[in-house]
């Protein structure tokens, strides 16, 4: 059976509130609080609900016959949480059936892929990890912020660990390739890729309503027919949209709920395919070829290319400065700058900054809260210098702190060192008093003796007397005695052998006694 | 000595310079025993008139049937013909009023002639209109009012000027504040500069703001050397605004240009400065106040030249908001390039903010302490830049005799000369 893959995106980035010159440096509030909610608030109740209860009744008609995929960006399911808890939750019943699976992006949907690994990798962490802890399931397919794929973005998806990615079917990059197989990353063959089928795709998400399309009105089944046509060479035909094209791009009246209410009983009476999940397809689907794409491409307008986002002289400019502040922001502690530096990342501000439309005339106005690109390049800039004046700051105290906490190290350590020094002259002190005191040496203490002095004692001793005194003495004393006589003292020492074989006790502690003696008047 | 003033606005309902001048001037006329009579295209009533006493030409009536007026009308008719040219305060203004009329439907036509007009007092696209109007206007109250001499500001008032001045036998004064070629740079429009041309013609005396203005009127419009006077503008004293106790929340020095973003302006020549100081020191943020069609260009050049973090531009600002980005700035930089006169400047000394003007302004034939350079000189632009913001010798110099410098360009002392303008023209038509 062939497969339709259906995967929507939801997001919401943070609308920046009109920020002026003259808040630089005292006002840190950027965002539109007010408009932001109201956003929120009118498309949940325009898209999100509806649609999700359509998705939800449809489940429960097909049962695991009709599956779907989401990817929620981060900065709309935070919003979710503040001002539209019930998407959570209808979203969280949807997970709840098992015929859902939720993808992973860039926390704050953001360009970052195309600027530091480290960073991309920490925003896909932290996306994955809300997921889990909203919808219980850890995912296991990535997608990028606007479908934006490169070799080297693969490269860095495989290195995660991830198996499976979704990108556009651009067709400069598969030329007479289908976009209805599957691929792999060029540089980690391990990497599987999904590419969006943007003909069926954006049929539904940019030209349902459009009158003066030939195609007008749609219908499930001229869809459906569109779908068997292409069914050819096909194993799957990935629908990939945005998910407010249900009801807010394409408003209720225009019959699009109707249409996707209509549509899966139509696919299943009618045509030789079911759903799947990007997950699933990932498992049960050979990969066709690799394909390479050494320069980005993305889901965005006739190019598929990057030129909504970067390109332009305002866009450059504001993304450069923005990620010239990466390595300071790391060193930040306070949690406010770590939240902002997700927030102003959003793809949407430098969206805003295009000036491809603004010729013809047709600016996108989705939600677009600037009249121009200038305002918006303005007003984000504004926003960035007050940023960037408390990035340094906090990176400029820690560093004080860090200087601070240097200076009290080194303080400690020299003090230490001084009273150390005080306890060593003391102790040092005490050893010699300890060993003047035991001047009293005895003749057992010439086996502590450096050989040196050994030999400076035997000097005044005669071999008879040494002969007798070494008489009984232990191994280790005898040892250290021997072998510091002189040549000739060694021999007359050998040759007195055998005289002294019987002697009194009282005989051999004299002899000792007077060694002894000796010893005090040499070393004492 | 008592005159008949026209002119387009009083504060304090402005849009550039002219008002704000006439106000000063009016003012330090009284002090000289001049009385003044001043009329405008349209009174809001609460206009200060201590100093004058204003005449509302909104509020004057006509009978048409009266023979005089169509007589004079035959004089001023060449008004007629142009309905919708480039107004004086430039395109932007224009076509924003031209699309706020299409919205509301508002129709561009109305009759010059009709019993009562209501003015704009703008510079829309009725203005033309407006001017012929009046001149009639003129030309009744010089038959009503008493009075020894006209004065005319700017050309817009030239023919009511004319008319009272016909109507009248009185002598004429005409004061150019701006020429059509400040203005447009050499784009001129014809019908505008020869109203300009007329009216100086027509005039006993031109007084000019500058020295600059005055060689433009001779080179230019080929006007008598002998009757044209430069009386530079002054600035109003003892403004007892109150500039806000405002914290510096930037502790970056800053620089700021304020005026319209328009070609004339120089304000191209200003980032090119800025570029320069910010590749030695980073520490400083530059500012553009002010909109214009040159606007969304300016931002490009900051952008591609990636110095937008330390460049900053705030749209049009007004009232307060020209007094606290003052308070905010270490240096003015106004690097026009034909300027007749350039008030700005001095608001900015007034509140210690030294400031590096062109040397293609009026002001700077009056300034002593303030940096001069000429507007295409962007290397000496950002040393004069430099210098102010860290040489503290030289910064607090010039806040200080800067201060004192403009103290001293009081209205009491141009009305003196200005008065002594009124004396020779009098003595001329004897």
């Amino acid at each position: 059976m062939k497969s339709i893959c259906f995967y929507f995106q939801v997001h919401q980035p943070y609308r920046l509130r009109t920020y002026r010159f003259f808040d630089i440096g005292g006002n840190h509030d950027y965002f539109d609080d007010y408009n932001n909610r109201f956003i929120m608030q009118r498309v949940a109740k325009k898209s999100y609900l509806p649609m999700n209860s359509i998705l939800l009744d449809l489940i429960r008609e097909y049962g695991t016959a009709f599956k779907v995929s989401f990817s929620i960006s981060g900065s709309a399911l935070e919003q979710f949480e503040s001002y539209a808890p019930e998407v959570l939750d209808s979203f969280r019943q949807l997970a709840e059936t098992g015929n859902v699976e939720f993808l992973t992006e860039t926390y704050a949907h953001s360009l970052v892929a195309l600027q530091s690994e480290n960073e991309f990798k920490k925003q896909v962490q932290m996306h994955s990890a809300k997921i889990e802890q909203l919808f219980g399931l850890k995912p296991t397919t990535f997608r990028n912020t606007e479908l934006i794929y490169s070799d080297e973005i693969g490269r860095m998806v495989a290195d995660m660990g991830y198996q499976l990615m979704l990108t556009e079917g651009a067709r400069h990059v598969l030329s007479w390739r289908s976009p209805n197989l599957m691929y792999t990353n060029a540089i980690r063959p391990k990497l599987k890729l999904l590419l969006k089928n943007f003909r069926l795709s954006d049929d539904i998400a940019f030209r349902f309503s459009r009158q003066d399309w030939e195609g007008w009105p749609l219908t499930p089944e001229k869809y459906v027919n569109w779908l068997t046509e292409s069914a050819a060479d096909s194993e799957t035909v990935n629908l990939f949209m945005d998910y407010e094209t249900f009801g807010e791009h394409q408003w209720a009246e225009t019959g699009i709920f109707k249409f996707m209410q209509q549509l899966p009983g139509r696919i299943f009476a009618n045509s030789e395919f079911g759903f799947a999940t990007p997950a699933e397809l990932g498992q049960q689907l050979q990969p066709f070829s690799a394909i390479h794409v050494p320069h980005a491409i993305s889901w965005a307008d006739e190019e598929r290319d990057l030129t909504a986002w970067l390109g332009n002289d305002l866009q450059d400019e504001a993304f450069g400065k923005l990620y010239a502040l990466e390595e300071k922001v790391k060193r930040c502690t306070d949690p406010q700058i770590q939240k902002h530096w997700l927030q102003l990342q959003a793809s949407d501000h430098f969206y805003y900054m295009c000036t491809k439309w603004f010729s013809d005339g047709a600016v996108h106005k989705y939600f677009n809260p600037y009249s121009t690109p200038y305002d918006a390049f303005i007003n984000y800039m504004n926003v960035l210098a007050d940023f960037t004046m408390r990035v340094e700051e906090n990176a400029a105290s820690l560093n004080d702190d860090f200087k601070a906490f240097k200076q009290a190290v080194s303080d400690v350590s020299e003090k230490a060192e001084k009273v150390a020094r005080i306890t060593a002259k003391a102790t040092r002190k005490k050893v010699k008093e300890t060993v003047a005191k035991t001047k009293d040496l005895r003749f057992e203490d010439i086996k502590e003796m450096s050989d040196a002095s050994v030999k400076k004692l035997l000097k005044e001793i005669e071999a008879e007397e040494l002969k007798l005194a070494l008489k009984g003495a232990g191994k280790e004393l005898t040892e250290k005695v021997i072998p510091n006589l002189g040549k000739r003292a060694k021999k007359k020492f050998d040759e007195l052998e055998d005289e002294v074989r019987k002697v009194k006790k009282s005989d051999i502690k004299k002899v000792r006694d007077n060694i002894e003696k000796k010893l005090k008047d040499l070393f004492g | 000595m008592k005159v008949l003033m026209f002119g387009w606005e009083f504060p304090p309902h402005i849009t550039g310079g002219l008002g704000t001048a006439c106000f000063g001037m009016t003012r330090g006329l009284a002090k000289q025993g001049v009385d003044v009579i001043f009329v405008v295209p349209k009174a809001y009533g609460d206009e200060d008139e201590q100093a004058v006493s204003l005449r509302n030409a909104s509020g004057i009536r006509f009978d048409l049937t009266d023979k005089e007026y169509k007589e004079y009308w035959e004089r001023v008719k060449y008004l007629e013909v142009a309905s919708n040219i480039i107004p004086y305060v430039g395109p932007e203004e224009f076509q924003k009023t031209v699309e706020a009329k299409k919205k509301t439907g508002e129709s561009f036509s109305s009759n010059v002639f009709s019993d009562q007009y209501a003015f704009s007092g703008g510079y829309g696209p009725n203005l033309m209109e407006e001017i012929a109007r009046f001149a009639l206007v003129g030309s009744a109250l010089a038959l009503k009012e008493e009075f020894d001499l006209i004065h005319a500001h700017d050309w817009h008032t030239y023919p009511a000027g004319i008319a009272a001045a016909k109507s009248s036998g009185k002598p004429l004064v005409v004061h150019m504040h701006a020429t059509e070629f400040d203005r447009t740079g050499e784009n001129v429009n014809t019908l505008v500069f020869a109203i300009e041309r007329e009216g100086m013609e027509a005039a006993d005396r031109v007084i000019t703001v500058s020295n600059l203005t005055r060689r433009i009127v001779i080179e230019r419009y080929g006007i008598d050397p002998g009757k044209v006077v430069t009386v530079h503008n002054a600035i109003e004293q003892n403004v007892t605004r109150e500039i806000a106790d405002i914290k510096r929340a930037m502790k970056d020095k800053v620089v700021t240009f304020l005026g319209r973003i328009t070609y004339q302006k120089g304000p191209e020549y200003y980032i090119e400065a800025a570029h320069k100081i910010l590749q030695k020191d980073r520490n400083v943020r530059f500012v553009m106040a002010g909109s214009g069609d040159m606007l969304n260009q300016m931002i490009e050049r900051v952008a591609q030249l990636r110095i937008a973090d330390r460049f900053h531009f705030t749209g049009f600002l007004k009232g307060d908001d020209v007094d606290k980005m003052f308070a905010l700035s270490d240096v003015f930089v106004m690097p026009s390039i034909s300027e007749p006169f350039g008030l700005v400047p001095l608001e900015a000394m007034r509140i210690n903010v030294p400031v590096v003007i062109s040397k293609q302004s009026g002001v700077a034939e009056v300034l002593e302490h303030a940096l001069k350079i000429d507007f295409w000189d962007v290397d000496g632009m950002a040393d004069s830049i430099y210098g102010l913001l860290h040489y503290n010798a030289l910064s607090q110099m010039f806040k200080k005799h800067g201060k004192i410098e403009v103290e001293n360009l009081k209205w009491e002392n141009a009305a003196v000369k200005i008065k002594e303008v009124y004396k020779s023209a009098l003595e001329a038509v004897k």
